[in-house]
């Protein structure tokens, strides 16, 4: 590491809203500068874009389920892996990547930090093994709360004390990052084969809703001051229909405010909220309601949003809402892994293939575009797929493209088969809105960096940021007129400079970089009832020792730990 | 004071125990008493401290003999017969941990090797069904806190798994099922009146390798068709009463072990299984699990998913990507057809395991065997390098049946000089290095975890 002096490039920075200046960056050993001395190394950027490293909010890279995942889809590696690079370990696996390929792709693309999306806490051993085989990107990891015994027994009893004493310690213990959602109560409810599909289902045995789970869930956040809001799945996900539950769980965020001092605004992260913003009752009348559920978020401060665009690819979903896995597996006969988690959570695995030729999965592409383009704050809209679930995130740079220009939606949209189907389900058809480079940067990094409480380390080029910088071979004073072009340079940078290390020239990964973990550490006053409660539950119901549970330093043996005390 | 060490894990079954103690003498090089082992996991604490164990590398020599070497000779010879090998095969890794897996996968990916674990030979084709047809199941907890109803189907825990019935599936009580036992159904498949079938409600005696008619048999039922009067040996109306407990069941569990994988039928028998679970899914909740053998069996199947893609049978002999094909790939069918030209053994004892045709093959070519163990692998080989028992001297995360990590500890140090799987093949990684002037891949992230670990342990 030393000084590199990125020169003449486009620079575009919405946290400085800079946008397509002409201006260099400087950086030095790890971090970004004023400016640097003139043995500095030079990299012509004339003629290209330079943008920080892209962050994303949502993506499971790593842990039990993507592995169950692996494990159970050879078919994922035949003729989808590219001949490993010389020099670099193998790289396996289209949908579900290997942890190499995982961190090389993420890299290619110009990506500084990941987030998985769900960790199941008594499995998070196994998600830092993952983590620390993932080269060159920074990751954390949301450990999963909503149909926990012990934060649904302490909800209940409206106990948000007790709750944030045991939420502090879990992610701690699993060296996590904040607060997951997923089906709240109705994962808890299918260890009985059951599920809650709206946000006032009892869940069964433990006397408490989804929306008091969220509520509770939402105010333990912050009180703790997490450096991110709560993320949240909510319940009946992917449901002819369901963007009535939708809009009601993202009205239990009105009125909260955020408390926190990260510079976080939100209260609650809706995550791949595509599969949530579904209409009719039935596939026969399956329709968008993209307009309906972002006028809403657009009209909420304290609300953020990914997509979860739809890819057309064939894919492997998987998720902790095991009862929706179970349905989804009713619907295409494909095979099925399910992992219920003793006390704590589940999930399932389902292969899925998004057909050009079925109209569901094209009023779901419709879908998730839609959502994009109704965005009117980019800031609080961000870029995913919810890799793997709607597509692997090498299709970022599609999305982009589809949502940057008009032609390449509807030039893709003249590929379906039902195509007359999905323009009268959705409104895709005709809309008009292209995307600036500008918004997407606000979409792919200073808006997630904001949205995490990490925009002091990502998401922008100031001095004093890390220094994770992105060059792309586009000319944003002059564009290219064939779309496909967006893709390329999006998909393979020329430079990626990671935390001060050039990782990538012209497309093809230079080095393993300097990886991470980020977790975060809340220190919150002892509390003796928790801390029995913890121990009786060890004792009687748990099947692995207390002492066995928290994760080893080891495991994590880059760590990047973000203090916090909740008592302050 | 000798001083005893609490929620040690069993380096021994499936189960992978980890409530273990371990009365540890003064010095801390000697386990003196353990308490709450089954009787195979006791023995393994006590082995350790045996006199007989071998402490140093032994190098076969020309007139037969075994001869010392020194642990830098070991690593040498290892490294050139996997660079001169034209197809290596390393196989075994039941008894050790992820971290030594992992050190021996960037060995493999480097000299070309095949990639093979004791699945290969044991629940291979359980993960032939996986791939077909997928894998409902569930953490162990959640059978001792929610199963009514459990199957074991071709497996015999009371022997093979001796705490699983009382840690998990039989006997404990648990947060829905605080009778225990008695509220319980058992139910065993088995065609032998084993231990396990002695404490069933239910013992289904069927006739040997016909498995796959009785699941049949089950799957009918539940969908509302009628049987025949005797189906593999049993009688219609106890496969009617049992396919109804399931039925009714709040939580039915399936175990299955060798008895469905090693029959007739193999991994059609593991994919019914599968099938009756999911349907047996529409009336209520149900879940399957394989029994599992070693401590850390499932390891290598979660950390070569996540590095290659596949649990086993890898074959990286092409260099740019990963192959697996069992038939093709696979230990014991490599073996059969003199595919491979150096073997190494590491962490299972081949020897004993394999048929002896395919052992007599692979002896043509230079043998190696990583064990703390004498055992068949190990006299049988030109090198035998004995290494720490991972659980006892050496700590490092396991999978547990359910596929649940496990951090196990260290509880006593090992013996002077003696290094783990994981140092003994990072050696030979960078000694093949050396000899083929390459540079080391990703060296930093093993130095992190070095100075990390230092902390920790």
């Amino acid at each position: 590491m030393a000084e590199i002096l990125i020169k003449n490039g486009f620079v575009i920075d919405p946290s400085r809203k800079i946008n397509g200046d002409v201006m260099d960056v400087a950086i030095k050993d790890d971090k970004i500068v004023e400016k640097v001395g003139s043995g500095a190394k030079v990299i012509d950027a004339k003629g290209k874009v330079v943008m920080a490293g892209a962050v994303d909010v949502h993506a499971h890279v790593a842990g039990p389920k993507v592995n169950a995942g692996r494990l159970m889809r050879p078919e994922d590696k035949l003729f989808k892996s590219p001949d490993a690079q010389e020099h670099y370990r193998m790289e396996m696996g289209f949908s579900i990547p290997s942890t190499f390929k995982t961190g090389y792709d993420y890299a290619r693309m110009g990506y500084a930090f990941v987030m998985e999306a769900a960790m199941p806490p008594l499995h998070s051993p196994h998600v830092h093994e993952e983590i620390h085989d993932t080269p060159i990107i920074d990751e954390a990891a949301l450990p999963v709360f909503a149909n926990n015994w012990f934060v649904m027994e302490y909800l209940k009893n409206n106990e948000i004390d007790n709750a944030a004493a045991y939420v502090a310690w879990i992610i701690a213990a699993t060296k996590g990052y904040g607060i997951k959602l997923v089906n709240p109560g109705g994962t808890a409810a299918w260890a009985w084969g059951l599920n809650c599909l709206g946000i006032n289902d009892p869940v069964p045995f433990y006397d408490i809703t989804p929306a008091e789970i969220i509520t509770g869930l939402i105010k333990t956040n912050e009180y703790l001051g997490l450096p991110h809001s709560v993320h949240i799945h909510q319940n009946s996900l992917g449901d002819p229909g369901n963007y009535t539950v939708t809009l009601d769980s993202l009205k239990l965020a009105e009125g909260v405010k955020a408390r926190n001092k990260f510079g976080r605004d939100s209260v609650m992260h809706s995550t791949h909220i595509q599969f949530h913003s579904y209409g009719g009752d039935s596939w026969a009348n399956f329709e968008s309601k993209a307009k309906e559920v972002m006028e809403y978020v657009n009209t909420q401060k304290n609300i953020t949003v990914d997509l979860g665009c739809v890819t057309l690819d064939e894919t492997t979903t998987m998720t902790a809402d095991g009862p929706f896995e179970h349905h989804l597996n009713n619907l295409n006969h494909l095979k099925w892994a399910n992992v219920d988690v003793e006390l704590e959570t589940a999930a399932g695995v389902v292969p899925y293939v998004y057909d050009k030729n079925i109209k569901v999965c094209g009023i779901q592409w419709a879908i998730g575009l839609e959502l994009g383009l109704y965005a009117k704050d980019p800031m609080r809209t961000f870029i995913t797929t919810d890799h793997p679930n709607a597509g692997p995130f090498i299709r970022y740079p599609r999305i982009i493209k589809w949502l940057m220009s008009q032609k390449a939606r509807e030039a893709t949209l003249d590929t379906f088969k039902y195509k007359d189907k999905v323009i009268d389900a959705t409104n895709i058809h005709g809309m008009d809105r292209e995307l600036t480079l500008y918004e997407v940067a606000q979409m792919t990094r200073t808006g997630p960096a904001k949205a995490l409480g990490l925009s002091h380390m990502y998401g922008g080029l100031s001095a004093g940021l890390d220094a994770n910088v992105g060059v792309f071979d586009l000319n944003v004073k002059n564009m290219p007129s064939d779309p496909e072009m967006i893709e390329k340079a999006l998909l393979r940078a020329s430079w990626f400079i990671k935390s001060g290390q050039i990782v990538v020239k012209d497309g093809e990964i230079t080095g393993h970089g300097n990886k991470r973990t980020v977790w975060v550490n809340a220190k919150v006053k002892a509390n003796p009832q928790v801390t029995r409660d913890i121990n009786e539950k060890f004792l009687k119901n748990y099947t692995v020792g207390i002492g066995n549970y928290p994760v080893w330093d080891a495991l994590a043996p880059n760590p990047l730990v973000i203090d916090i005390d909740a008592e302050a | 004071m000798p001083k005893w060490i609490t929620q040690v894990g069993c380096p021994y079954c499936g189960s992978s125990c980890d409530d273990i103690e371990c009365l540890v003498s003064d010095d801390g090089k000697k386990i003196l008493e353990t308490r709450n082992a089954c009787v195979i996991g006791n023995e393994i604490f006590h082995h350790v401290s045996s006199p007989d164990r071998p402490k140093r590398p032994r190098m076969r020599q020309p007139d037969g003999s075994m001869k010392e070497v020194t642990y830098d000779e070991a690593v040498d010879y290892t490294a050139k017969a996997l660079i001169k090998a034209k197809k290596p095969l390393i196989y075994g890794f039941g008894s050790t941990n992820c971290e030594g897996m992992s050190a021996v996968a960037r060995v493999a990916e480097r000299a070309g090797a095949v990639l093979d674990n004791c699945a290969s030979i044991c629940h291979g084709p359980s993960f032939l069904a996986i791939f077909d047809n997928g894998y409902p199941s569930c953490t162990l907890g959640e059978v001792k806190n929610r199963a009514d109803v459990v199957l074991f189907w071709g497996c015999n825990p009371m022997h093979a798994h001796p705490r699983h019935t009382s840690r998990y599936s039989i006997f404990p009580r648990g947060f829905f099922t605080t009778k225990g036992q008695m509220q319980r159904t058992i139910i065993s498949i088995d065609p032998r009146e084993t231990d396990t079938a002695k404490l069933a409600d239910y013992h289904f005696m069927l006739n040997q390798g016909h498995d796959y008619e009785l699941f049949d048999a089950f799957r009918t039922v539940l969908r509302g068709h009628d049987i025949p009067a005797e189906v593999a040996g049993c009688k219609r109306e106890m496969i009617l009463e049992a396919a109804e407990k399931m039925k009714n069941a709040r939580f039915v569990m399936i175990f299955f072990g060798m008895g469905c994988t090693h029959t007739d039928g193999r991994n059609h028998n593991v994919d019914i299984a599968i099938s009756l679970t999911r349907d047996l899914n529409t009336h209520t909740k149900a879940s399957i699990m394989a029994m599992r053998g070693h401590y850390n069996i499932a390891g290598p199947g979660q950390v070569w998913s996540w590095q290659f893609g596949f649990p086993y049978c890898i074959d990286l002999s092409k260099g740019t990507r990963a192959h697996m094909n069992p038939g093709e790939t696979s230990s014991v069918d490599l073996a059969m057809r003199d595919e491979v030209d150096c073997f190494v053994n590491v962490g299972t004892d081949a020897g004993a395991h394999w048929p002896i045709a395919a052992i007599k093959h692979v002896k043509k070519h230079p043998v190696i065997t990583v064990d703390p163990n004498i055992c068949m692998a190990s006299e049988i080989a030109d090198l035998h390098v004995p290494v720490r028992v991972v659980g006892v001297e050496e700590p490092g995360v396991v999978y547990r049946m359910d596929n649940v990590p496990i951090q196990f500890k260290k509880v006593i140090d090992g013996p002077e000089g003696v290094p783990s799987d994981e140092e003994f093949f990072d050696k030979v990684y960078t000694r093949m290095c050396e000899l083929t002037q390459t540079e080391p891949i990703w060296v930093h992230v093993k130095e992190h975890a070095k100075a990390s670990s230092s902390l920790e342990h």
